[in-house]
């Protein structure tokens, strides 16, 4: 239970900082919007395969 | 004076139906809160596996009975021969089914085969030692994945002969289809796989998203399905993704994986580095199908966990101000929900074309 806990923390952390740094970029260069969306949903799908992975393991 | 009636019909309606609600729970009341929790997790798991037919709900009458509301399903079973019968045969597990010489019984939502009495042995593990024939059968995902297979058909060839017919002007539903086919090709395809080579994967691109995104929208409806929620079914999109990749692979692709690192080194200097670096190569190409399939399948089983369990809630707190919050609860999950089940369509295609891309890429040789 504590590992599962664990892993929601992480995947969290993890999409959390992925998000709002593409915000940070989309801000930065509103231009690349579509890009940069595209680049944000792919490493979040990553991470969040990682933590579904984990999960099933706990 | 027929619409007063009417208004009066629907009042004794609703007034019916909050007498025939507090029974049901009044029913429950008397088990301790503990049965009621196991109860809710098992109506969950039940929820989630695939089903021999096609119940909408059930309920228990005055006698005790279990009562179904819906269809029974063709139950298919290879056993020294085909078998096929109706799934009402096999009453949810409570009676035996007698087919020919043989008789088949439902136990843990599997079909095993047993004596006249029906009798399930048990190893020491506690696991079944009943032998299983294969199971062919039309279950309630078969039947959920035809009629979306069918709806799809019917959508995309009457979108086609329309086009055909305004000379590629969209009309009708085509309206609402057209942004998205086009977003597929410019956006997820083109990008990806690359001007020259990204046509011949459109179909099975355009085919998969709407299909997986049709599925999930389906799971959302009371029908209670949970297609793309089944491992098994994730695994064979999967596969498919795999088998694509693999085949249409360059010869660029397989270089790439065997010959990373090309003429960059002299032959002896690559042999301990490829040691490592070919195993991990090789591991990457399963790895990849694998998450695809994980990720959709947690995704949906998740989603339709959380759903449920919200709504598991208003029967544990049993209270005016319990139902609402659960009501609420559920209802912006169920939003959620169906942007979760757009983007998992998105996500599953997106990154097929992102590996599609891998196998076709071809590097300019200098």
């Amino acid at each position: 239970m504590v590992g599962a806990g664990l892993v929601v923390i992480g995947v969290g952390m993890g999409i959390g900082r992925i998000g709002g740094s593409a915000m940070e970029a989309i801000g930065r260069q509103p231009d690349a919007y579509g890009k940069i969306q595209t680049a944000m949903l792919i490493a979040a799908a990553l991470v969040e395969g990682i933590g579904f992975a984990a999960l099933f393991a706990v | 004076m027929p619409a007063a009636c009417n208004k009066f019909k629907f009042l004794l309606a609703l007034l019916a139906l909050s007498f025939f609600v507090p029974n049901n729970l009044a029913a429950k009341e008397s088990d301790s809160s503990q049965d009621l929790k196991t109860e809710i997790k098992e109506y969950i798991a039940h929820h989630l596996e695939d089903a021999y037919d096609f119940s909408l709900f059930s309920y228990t009458n005055n006698e005790g009975e279990h009562i179904y509301i819906g269809l029974p399903l063709p139950v298919i079973l290879w056993d020294n021969g085909l078998q096929i019968f109706s799934s009402s045969k096999l009453h949810h597990g409570e009676t035996i089914a007698q087919v020919g010489a043989n008789f088949y019984k439902l136990e843990h939502g599997k079909i095993y085969k047993t004596d006249a009495e029906g009798t399930i042995n048990y190893d020491a593990a506690h696991h079944i030692t009943n032998s299983a024939p294969i199971d062919l059968s039309i279950t309630k995902g078969v039947v959920s994945m035809l009629l979306i297979a069918a709806l799809m058909f019917w959508i995309f060839h009457s979108l086609a002969s329309s086009y055909a017919a305004t000379r590629g002007v969209p009309a009708g539903i085509g309206r609402f289809f057209e942004p998205i086919v086009l977003y597929i090709r410019d956006e997820i395809a083109r990008p990806n796989i690359g001007e020259k080579k990204y046509m011949k994967y459109m179909n099975f691109l355009l085919t998969v998203f709407f299909f997986i995104w049709f599925l999930n929208l389906l799971g959302l409806t009371p029908l209670g399905v949970n297609v793309t929620g089944n491992i098994a079914i994730t695994f064979g999109l999967a596969l498919l993704t795999f088998l694509i990749t693999n085949l249409t692979g360059t010869k660029d692709y397989w270089m790439h994986l065997f010959d990373p690192l090309g003429d960059s080194m002299k032959w002896y200097a690559k042999i301990p580095l490829y040691i490592i670096l070919i195993p991990i190569e090789l591991l990457g190409v399963f790895i990849k199908p694998f998450s695809l399939l994980i990720r959709l399948y947690a995704n949906m089983q998740a989603g339709h966990i959380v759903l449920m369990s919200l709504i598991g809630l208003m029967f544990i707190f049993k209270s005016w101000l319990g139902s609402p919050l659960s009501f609420g609860l559920a209802f912006a999950i169920s939003i959620i929900e169906l942007l979760v089940a757009l983007l998992q369509a998105y996500i599953f295609t997106m990154l097929s074309a992102l590996y599609f891309g891998f196998a076709a890429e071809e590097h300019e040789h200098h």
